[in-house]
Formats: structure tokens, sequence, C-alpha cells
């Protein structure tokens, strides 16, 4: 059905900026990081999701969660590195399901291990969460098209704000674009597939805001 | 004439621009606007040297630039003091050490009187940031304090001397938060944990570009042979940044490759362990014609700065370091740094991408002996570590996270913050 644009509200650019904390807990072998997972704020767990998009890193993140490389580097427990990289946030309704899902995932491993793994005294994890200050840049866009021009120089917390916070806000689980060209009917369908279909858990932000402006330059490209 | 204060401020802000790209100044002032007219106090034990000295001797102006009340207060003592607040700063990096009765007495005497000094203007702060252990006391003076209090912890506090934690925490735990550098370093503490790392400042004198007569004329007048490679460590004469070990790295590496030393230090005026030290490296240095042991003085900057562009391989092998500014210094003129594997150096020092990490002399003379031998990558490795310093180590990223701490304690704690 056609949406009359009108009635629509223009595209809101807002910016955040986020901090991190520590949550004062440290885990050094399996069994603490599970007892750990139990009880730490919600916002810890979304913060190792997301959180190595804010910190200064080198190495290409071979796995996408502080949890998985943790199992990788600190446990050396490759199998369990391997199934904690393919948990994703966005298959859960909630942070308390993606929580269960981790800790299952562990106590499946514990149940297939002869010993406990553990990490050197330089390698224990240290649980953190973040707080986001997010604030109103005051631009706003009325049509789609004219956001083409604005992305490529789109600040890289707008893009942690509208493209990876979204996922939490989001009834599509997605991001802010593609929730809001949903306003406007089939008409960006296309637009919306393409962006909900970027996976960016191995981009940097600077990485993510090069894919979208190519994915919107791209797709109206082909409408002209 | 003198630019009216709004110009001067905008000029400021322009220059920072020039280097980090327009958005990220223009993030930080849409950042600053809640905060505008807010009076924020620093508050430390040096106005010159050592790294604290220096990212306040910046960020104060940037922060007045961006509309905030800013100033920085600094407390003096007797020398009593200081070597009860250097007792502490080892004790916080691990080291037994037992602080006598008289020292701890005087400590809180210097601080009951500066707080008697600084009463009007830091209760009336809206913001107040205490510098290490050295002001830490003053908050006890403070029971009507308008505003919120953060002590900032520039060391490696990850594992401290039991003992003397246990006298500092009761003084630390009243504190509204707290910002260590790295999650290591947090202790249990009943109140916020930022983790906010330093920064250098890209138009200081130390790391301002420079032209290359400046830099050539390094040579010349510490007597260098402008032939020969160069490795250079700066840093304070303390024992945690193992200049000595430097000195063994040096004539193991010499012994196999044409190559001098530099090590470059200058004396922070609330160390007064810094003349033994020096004493104990210029012994260690003395037999050897290419060891140069230099003591700079305190405003030596664009010195160091040249000194560090002419160096081909900037050492930093310390066994503690809360971060290590002069890592990222080397790395922001191009370096690629040998860095001691602790603390904020692993946050900066990558092995083959920004440098090596290192943990024995013998580990420092092996990379020196890879590093001189590979000029191509070198050269490869500078590059990224300019970069990475420029992605994640300016003053512009640090001052982004106290705004975003100021604005986000003005809100409560929350987890999400909306400003404006």
């Amino acid at each position: 059905m056609a949406t009359d644009p009108s009635t629509i509200s223009p595209f809101e650019v807002r910016d955040c900026a986020l901090i991190t904390l520590s949550t004062g807990i440290k885990v050094q072998n399996l069994k603490e990081f599970r007892d750990a997972l139990e009880k730490i704020p919600l916002a810890s767990i979304g913060h190792h999701f997301w959180g190595r998009l804010l910190r200064p890193q080198f190495d290409e993140p071979e796995y996408n969660n502080d949890f998985a490389s943790w199992a990788y580097h600190g446990l050396h427990d490759k199998p369990l590195a391997e199934r904690l990289s393919m948990t994703l946030p966005t298959d859960f309704a909630s942070l308390e399901e993606l929580r269960q899902e981790l800790v299952d995932t562990i106590e499946q491993r514990l149940d297939e291990s002869e010993l406990i793994p553990w990490a050197r005294t330089g390698q224990l994890f240290y649980f953190l969460h973040s707080q986001i200050v997010v604030f109103d840049t005051g631009l706003r866009f009325d049509e789609p098209v004219d956001l083409v021009a604005y992305l490529p120089s789109l600040s890289t917390g707008s893009i942690y704000y509208h493209f990876i916070d979204a996922r939490s806000r989001t009834e599509q689980r997605c991001d802010d674009f593609s929730a809001w060209l949903g306003g406007f009917g089939d008409r960006y369908q296309g637009l919306r597939e393409r962006l909900c279909g970027f996976d960016p858990y191995f981009s940097s932000l600077e990485e993510i805001r090069v894919h979208v402006a190519g994915l919107f330059q791209a797709f109206f490209e082909e409408q002209s | 004439m003198a630019l009216p204060q709004n110009d001067q401020n905008q000029d400021f802000l322009t220059q920072y621009a020039q280097v980090t790209g327009t958005s990220v100044m223009q993030h930080l002032e849409q950042l600053a606007a809640p905060l505008k007219g807010a009076k924020v106090v620093h508050v430390n034990s040096t106005r010159e040297g050592g790294g604290v000295a220096e990212i306040l001797q910046k960020l104060i102006p940037f922060k007045k630039a961006l509309g905030i009340d800013a100033s920085w207060e600094v407390i003096n003592g007797s020398s009593a003091f200081y070597d009860c607040t250097k007792g502490f700063h080892n004790a916080l990096q691990g080291l037994n050490v037992v602080i006598p009765e008289a020292l701890l007495k005087a400590y809180e005497e210097t601080n009951a009187r500066c707080a008697e000094q600084l009463h009007s203007i830091l209760e009336q702060a809206d913001f107040v940031f205490i510098h290490d252990p050295q002001p830490a006391a003053l908050l006890a003076h403070f029971p009507q304090r308008r505003g919120k209090w953060i002590w900032r912890c520039h060391i490696d506090a990850s594992h401290p001397f039991r003992p003397v934690w246990k006298y500092l925490r009761p003084k630390l735990a009243g504190y509204d938060a707290s910002i260590f550098s790295l999650p290591e370093f947090a202790q249990p503490l009943p109140h916020p944990q930022y983790i906010i790392a330093p920064s250098i400042d890209p138009l200081s004198d130390k790391n301002r570009d420079l032209p290359a007569a400046e830099i050539d004329a390094v040579f010349s007048r510490f007597g260098l042979d402008p032939e020969r490679p160069m490795v250079l460590q700066v840093s304070r004469y303390d024992r945690f940044k193992d200049p000595v070990g430097v000195i063994q790295a040096f004539r193991l590496a010499a012994k196999l490759t044409p190559l001098q030393l530099v090590l470059a230090g200058g004396e922070a005026s609330d160390d007064p362990e810094g003349l033994a030290v020096l004493q104990e490296v210029q012994q260690a240095a003395s037999d050897h014609p290419d060891i140069h042991v230099l003591l700079l003085p305190p405003d030596a900057h664009r010195t160091i700065n040249a000194l560090q562009r002419a160096a081909d391989i900037v050492i930093q092998k310390s066994i503690r370091e809360g971060f290590g500014l002069t890592v990222a210094e080397g790395m922001w003129k191009g370096k690629p740094v040998i860095g001691g594997d602790t603390g904020g150096i692993r946050l900066q020092v990558f092995n083959h991408y920004t440098g090596f990490l290192v943990r024995t002399p013998e580990g420092a003379a092996l990379r020196i002996r890879y590093l001189l031998h590979r000029t191509q990558l070198r050269r490869q490795i500078g590059e990224r570590a300019r970069q990475f310093v420029m992605d994640n180590f300016l003053i512009t990223r640090h001052l982004r996270e106290y705004l975003t701490l100021m604005v986000g304690l003005q809100g409560g704690y929350q987890e999400r913050v909306v400003a404006g």
C-alpha cells in the first residue's frame, strides 16, 4: 500500500558518545566465567558484543565478540570460541535470553571438558559495560535520496547510534535507516533488504559508514 | 592586538580541526553544549614534568575553548610530603613500601592546608578531577561540596601493595567516580569506575612538526653521530622505566650492529628519587662512548620532539607503566616502538604492527637488531603507528571521553543519557 510521504517524519540524525566502565568483575577460568555471566549486568553482555568498535585494536577481529575472543586467546579453547562467535544478539528477543544462551553454551563446554580451561594471570577476562550519551545534531532529511550526499561524512558516533545501537531499539532488530525507509511502504524495499542484509560484525565504524553510503548511492543510481 | 575571546576559541578549535578533521571538532562542540559554563577544576601536584602535567596543559584550554569554565590547581608540600606520595606511587605499582607514620602525617597535613587554600574554588565547582594519590585526601575536607568529585588514577594500580591500598582506599571511596587507564588497573571501589586512556597533543611543542634543520641540530648539540642508527628512550629517571635495562639491551645489540643510545630524561618536581636513579644510570653508562645520558630541563619539549624525530627506534622498556605517553609520542612521529610488555604500553604496541613488546633486555636487543636490519619494514611499522595514534590517542579522543563522563554523571549514572 502506498504511503503518503508528507505524513512521514524526517530522518533525525543523532550522534552519540560512549564511555567504558569497569564492572569490577574479572575471571580466570571457564567456571568462573559461567558464574560471572549469570550475575553481571545485562549492559555488560551488550558491551562485549559491540564494545570492540570503541576500543583501540589493530589485529583483524578473528572472533566477533569479546567472549569468543577470550575463549580463544585466553583459554585457548577453539571449539568454545567458534560456538560463542556464532551467538548473534539479534537472534534473541532480549539480552536476558542472550545471557541464557551464553551460559548454556559454556555449560555444554564444561560438560565436555575433562579439565576446566583456565587463563594465565595476564589474560584474565574483565567484564566491562558502557554508558552512552545521545545528542541531536539538529540535521533532518525529508527524502531518502538526500542522505546520499551526507552519509560519507556521517560521524562514527552517528554510525554507531543509527546502525549498531539501533539493533537493540528497533522492532526489526536492524538499523534506523531501514526502519525509517519502511515508513515509505514498498518504495525502498530493495534498499531496506540490502541494509538489513549487511553483516557488521567484522567491520570498523568507518568501514560500516563506507558500506552504508555505498548501498544508498548504488540504490539511487539504479533508480535514476 | 589580542583577538576577542570567542575568536581565540574558534582559532584554537580550527587548529585542531586541521589535524583531526572538522567532524571530530563538531562532535566535541555538540557534546560540550550541555556543559557550557560548568565550573570544572583539575587538581594535581606538579605544573611541569611528567605526563599528567602535560595532559592538563592542553586539556584545560581545550575545555575553555568549548565554553567550559575549566581551571587547574596545583598543591605543594614539603619534601616529606613528596617522599610519602612517591611511596604511594611505588606501592600502587606493586612495590612493598612501608611508609612511616611521620610521612603519612605530612601527607594529611598538606592536604588539609591545601583544602583550606582551595576551599572556595573546590566547594563551588561542578566537577573536580583529583589526579593521582597526592591530592586524594582533599575530599574529606569538603563535606558541603556542590559538584561531582572524580579521582583520576594515572598509575598501573593492578597489583597494589595491600597495606598502602588499605590506607588510601577509605580516602577514595567517597568520590563520585574514578577513572583508570585500563580495565586491569581498576580496583574495587563503591562508585562507577570509568576507563579512559591518556593522550598526546599533536600541536604541542613536544609533538608538532619541526623543520628538518631543527631535527638535524640535535646531532651536533649532543655529540651524536648522524651516520649511526640511534635508539632513544625518553623518560624520567625512574626504576620502573628500567633505564639500566635499556643500557643492557644496547650493549647486547651494539656487539652486533653499529648503534648509539640516547637516554633523555627530565626531573619531575614531585619525584624525590630521580637524582639517585640518574646517578645509577650514569654509572652504568660511564664506560661506553655511544651511550648518551641527557638530563633535560622540564621545558625542553622541542628538544625531545627533535630527538624522537631523529631516532630510528624509540624504546620504552618500562617494567610498570600507567600508559606511557612517550610511546604514543614516538609512534606519532612514525617510529616503531619497542616497549615493555606491561600496562598501557600493551594498549599501544602490537607486535609487528606498531612495534614490539618485550620482557627482558635480551628481548629488546633482539628487536633492535631485527628492526635495524629491515629499513622498509621499519618505515611501514612507523606509518601504521602514526595512524594508530591518530585514531586512538590524540587529545580530542581523551577530551571526548571526559565530556561524555561529565554529561553522563550529570545524567545520574544512567546507562543511556539523552543530552540537550
